[in-house]
């Protein structure tokens, strides 16, 4: 199966990225190799299974509810690129 | 003292042959003297090496800290290490600090080993080269013309160029075993949950495992037993008793079942290595065990299925980088949807978002049921092949790799060719099972891997096995010369 450049520029939409006009078109030829790879899954007959999620098949542990976290947030946003007044900054959204 | 792996250094710590401060003052040395010709490390951590290593030297001068006390070892720049910058070898996380450290580098911190540094690896572990590093390719120190393999790449090169005696790795597809075949090297990829992935940077999350990279299956023994257990801040990791891994080493093979997949011996598998690895068996029927093939029928279908279900794992797990809360923020973004954008297309690299783009692919409306859910079914199939044949042998063997190491640029033109690599491995990581590979033999002065694989939880029987190979070859002592 072959891939259009516009079903590119919707992946790379979904996928929040953006790609140059030689990207796109590198991105298109790569990903009708990786889909001609990935197709060979359709000669399998998979009639009747289950799919499987998750190789180890045990039900997820759970714990009590007690606090385990202690707040860090100054020391965590000093990671972030801007911060301030203990928030993290972005571009304006609402005008 | 640089020949020597961590069984050795811990004993001859104790002996007081040397103190863990001169050892690991001998290493950094070596390290900035050597790897500019390797680039195994992104970072040397001089300061708090030696500072770790003075501790532990005072605690054994108090008969305290167990026997890797002082002993020192690398990390894969995929574990978040506090204080010190993790970038999983991304631009994306060039300037990242993790305030806290994963549970693997804490208890490595606990039994007192040093941290010489971060070891370089393919971008978010994406890459089966080292090719993919935001940091530079990595070297092979049996030909630097050569790839070491990857994604765990600059692990496998420092303990093969002796720029560390052990170092951590982590495997999704392969990225602990291939780079240990292409250098010589034994490399463990224990049970899915049997180590914690807390603080490990996620590619992808159901095929992630943390293990290790060594000279010896001794050596790895070693490691797994601080390693492994439960961590409750790991819902994935199973809460299943930690063996002594050590225990187990010198059993007798006697009436061991080993079944080798004739699928793995078939096109593709270069002459010269298969004659390689049947020799390998040979040694393993000396030491008392039998041979039998068996067939893992699906095995043609592990690499199409992986490369859904990994992206498809990974897009979610890398939208986490938004350019909001840590990491790469690109420069005047003028709205949020162009921050986002421009922050991920420049802190990504080109492989990196290829499979964010293809597991985007294969989860968005319409092609969901086609390519993920028929993936999950066919990771079923490749299961109960498994399962089946583990009612009849108790490990299976055969090649970890179709070849010896390439040369660094002649595979990354199409990313199929680069996908194939893992052809032996990723049916592993599917089924969530422990693997091996130990050094085998030489083709041209380049090192190749046995790969074994055993059932759920069988680490002490793997490391059993090598073990017993190890005493009676003498591949995994072998070194490049460097």
């Amino acid at each position: 199966m072959s891939i259009s450049s516009s079903d590119i520029a919707y992946i790379a939409q979904l996928a929040r990225l953006h790609l140059s006009d030689t990207e796109a078109s590198e991105a298109a030829s790569s990903f009708s190799n990786i889909l001609k790879l990935i197709d060979q899954m359709q000669s399998a007959n998979t009639e009747g299974l289950t799919p499987l999620s998750h190789a180890i098949e045990a039900s997820q542990s759970l714990r009590e509810d007690i606090i385990s976290e202690t707040i860090q947030r100054d020391e965590l946003q000093k990671l972030a690129p801007r911060s301030g007044h203990g928030l993290y900054l972005v571009p304006k959204v609402i005008e | 003292m640089f020949e020597s792996g961590i069984a050795e250094i811990s004993r001859r710590l104790a002996a007081g042959e040397f103190s863990s401060e001169e050892l690991t003052s001998a290493y950094l040395k070596h390290i900035h003297q050597h790897d500019a010709r390797f680039n195994s490390y992104i970072t040397i951590c001089d300061e708090l090496a030696l500072s770790q290593a003075r501790a532990a030297d005072a605690a054994r001068a108090k008969g305290k800290g167990g026997d890797l006390c002082g002993v020192p070892i690398a990390h894969k720049d995929i574990f978040c290490t506090k204080g010190i910058r993790t970038s999983c070898g991304s631009r994306m996380l060039d300037n990242f600090i993790a305030p806290y450290d994963a549970t693997v580098v804490e208890k490595f911190n606990q039994a007192g080993m040093v941290m010489l540094g971060k070891t370089n690896m393919d971008e978010f572990a994406m890459g089966s080269s080292n090719e993919t590093s935001y940091y530079g390719v990595v070297h092979n120190p049996w030909d630097t013309e050569r790839v070491p393999g990857g994604s765990s790449g600059g692990s496998a090169a420092a303990v093969a160029a002796h720029l560390a005696p052990a170092a951590t790795a982590t495997d999704t597809g392969g990225s602990i075993r291939q780079p240990a075949a292409f250098c010589g090297l034994t490399g463990l990829k224990p049970t899915y949950g049997r180590v914690s992935r807390w603080g490990m940077i996620a590619f992808a999350s159901s095929l992630d495992q943390a293990g290790t990279m060594t000279r010896s299956a001794e050596d790895s023994a070693l490691m797994l037993n601080v390693m492994a257990g439960h961590d409750p801040k790991d819902s994935t990791s199973i809460n299943v008793a930690v063996e002594d891994y050590t225990s187990s080493l010198n059993k007798p093979l006697n009436g061991l079942k080993i079944g080798i997949p004739v699928e793995h011996f078939a096109e593709g598998l270069n002459p010269a290595l298969e004659q390689k690895i049947r020799e390998a068996l040979g040694v393993y029927e000396k030491l008392g065990a039998s041979i039998q093939e068996i067939s893992l029928p699906n095995s043609h279908l592990s690499v199409p299925a992986y490369y859904v279900i990994a992206p498809a794992e990974a897009s979610a797990n890398l939208s986490r980088f938004d350019g909001v809360r840590y990491g790469y923020r690109c420069d005047n973004p003028q709205n949020l949807e162009d921050m986002y954008k421009r922050t991920r297309s420049e802190g990504f690299g080109a492989e990196v978002k290829r499979r964010i783009m293809v597991g985007t692919y294969a989860l968005s409306a319409g092609y969901y049921d086609a390519y993920y859910i028929k993936a999950q079914k066919i990771r079923r199939l490749i299961k109960n092949d498994f399962d089946k044949v583990f009612t009849e042998v108790d490990v299976i063997m055969g090649p970890t790799s179709p070849h010896t190491a390439f040369k660094i640029g002649v595979q990354n033109n199409d990313p199929v060719t680069m996908y194939l690599e893992d052809i032996y491995t990723i049916a592993v990581n599917l089924a969530g099972l422990p693997g091996l590979s130990i050094p085998a033999g030489l083709i041209d002065n380049l090192p190749l891997g046995l790969h074994i694989v055993g059932k759920t939880f069988s680490e002490s029987q793997l490391l059993n096995i090598a073990h017993q190979f190890q005493q009676e070859t003498d591949w995994h002592l072998r070194t490049s010369g460097i």
